[in-house]
């Protein structure tokens, strides 16, 4: 085992930075599109749904993301499903991310003008006319930003996964810290490469936020 | 294939559940105090571009806020040592928590005291106050309590970050979990009750932080 190169290790970290980035886009997709449901449900009319969404929120946003792993990770035993650690690290991530991106996204419909909402229903649109055509397009602008920022928890959560057993660049990097005995070299190199996929978003999150607050002024 | 629950089995445990919710809470407060120390000398570092702190608290706030948490633990507990730093499981598991929570509080922080109102600062220089006096008297109550809601819910997530701890085995309440499933071989009830216990913490320091807040900041800032 002594023979790894250095070349080996970045070459079999570079993979590990792939799974992660295929698992926070995966989660992030998925998340997004669970997120709408969470949303919608989240500014209903009727309170049912609104407080079956706040209880969402509250329980993904009040516990671990690893014991939110486990438990779907063993529940599902129970249910008799084979789940891989790939598939239950999906699924546990797209429920975080929905939880968050719902409650983030119900900020940004919020702050659309009530005269708005108002105009709108005077034209006899519905409900879902009303959010299609004239809040969710105004919403989306503002939404851009934080849910750009977002997608820097999303690639961080990933790292949970390792746990579970998910090879993705943390499980990459404490097999090759163990089989090198060089764990400083092995996670500088792994918090190096998530770095460079989070700085990038970070960046980009801050650059849309002076922007938009930019354009607004006039 | 009927899966009788059992939760009792896990109960039977109580006292490993109680030590590990102690030992999160400890971590936690650790983390929080020793946190926003760093957060309020950071914060003031970049907002008043204190030289050469400004610019070292801008790379630390951008390496640590850009990576995992779990990362950050692994390289501490195994990462130093090989630099013949000799450390255990709690003070890496600390450590890893205080520079984590130190550079997000940087940014909150920051965020408040450039919210000072020009005014406030131009009357308390006319009454002749020192730069540290201005500082302490004049700028910090007001920017922390502006942002304090925002340091709450940091500190709760922080909180809940912990749970990976376990990864380096500092015993605290996962780490109860994992070792209370590998005897009654109940999984999926010990993390259902554990993943509770979170749930209820997580309300509690919240709640224990917007007290602290009003009793040691709110009276000062007005």
């Amino acid at each position: 085992m002594s023979d790894i190169s250095y070349w080996d290790i970045v070459r079999n970290l570079f993979d590990g930075l792939l799974w992660t980035l295929g698992l926070s886009l995966t989660a992030f997709v998925l998340g997004g599109c669970a997120g709408l449901l969470v949303l919608f449900a989240r500014i209903a009319k009727h309170p049912l749904p609104r407080r079956l969404a706040l209880g969402y929120i509250e329980v993904f946003q009040g516990t671990p993301l690893l014991m939110q792993l486990f438990i779907i990770f063993f529940g599902s035993s129970l249910l008799g499903l084979e789940v891989s650690p790939w598939l239950a690290a999906a699924l546990g991530l797209t429920l975080f991310t929905s939880a968050y991106l719902g409650e983030i996204w119900r900020g940004c419909v919020e702050s659309v003008p009530k005269g708005q909402w108002e105009a709108s229903a005077s034209l006899a649109l519905t409900h879902f006319e009303q959010m299609r055509h004239v809040i969710l397009p105004q919403a989306l602008r503002i939404a851009i930003a934080p849910s750009v920022g977002f997608s820097v928890q999303v690639v961080k959560g990933t790292a949970v996964t390792s746990i579970i057993g998910f090879v993705e660049l943390t499980k990459t990097g404490s097999m090759l810290a163990n089989a090198t005995y060089q764990p400083f070299m092995v996670f500088g190199l792994v918090a190096l490469g998530y770095f460079a996929l989070c700085y990038p978003l970070s960046a980009y999150s801050r650059y849309l936020e002076r922007n938009i607050h930019g354009s607004r002024a006039h | 294939m009927a899966y009788a629950f059992d939760f009792s089995s896990v109960l039977e445990y109580r006292e490993a559940l109680l030590a590990g919710t102690v030992k999160t809470l400890g971590l936690t407060a650790v983390g929080a105090v020793c946190g926003l120390a760093i957060g309020i000398f950071g914060a003031v570092s970049r907002a008043w571009r204190l030289a050469p702190f400004d610019r070292i608290f801008t790379v630390y706030v951008e390496l640590i806020r850009n990576t995992p948490f779990l990362v950050q633990l692994f390289f501490i507990f195994f990462g130093l040592p090989s630099l013949g730093v000799q450390i255990n499981e709690w003070q890496a598991a600390i450590l890893a928590m205080v520079v984590n929570l130190g550079a997000y509080s940087t940014e909150i922080i920051r965020a408040g005291i450039e919210a000072t109102p020009r005014g406030q600062i131009e009357a308390a220089q006319s009454l002749a106050m020192s730069r540290a006096q201005l500082f302490r008297h004049v700028v910090l109550p007001p920017a922390l309590l502006k942002v304090w809601p925002s340091l709450c819910s940091q500190v709760v997530i922080v909180m809940l970050g912990s749970s990976v701890c376990s990864q380096i085995a500092a015993e605290e309440l996962t780490f109860a979990a994992n070792f209370i499933q590998s005897r009654n071989f109940r999984a999926f009830e010990t993390y259902f009750i554990v993943t509770g216990i979170y749930f209820l913490l997580a309300i509690a320091v919240r709640q224990a932080m917007i007290q602290a807040g009003q009793r040691l900041i709110a009276r000062r800032a007005r």
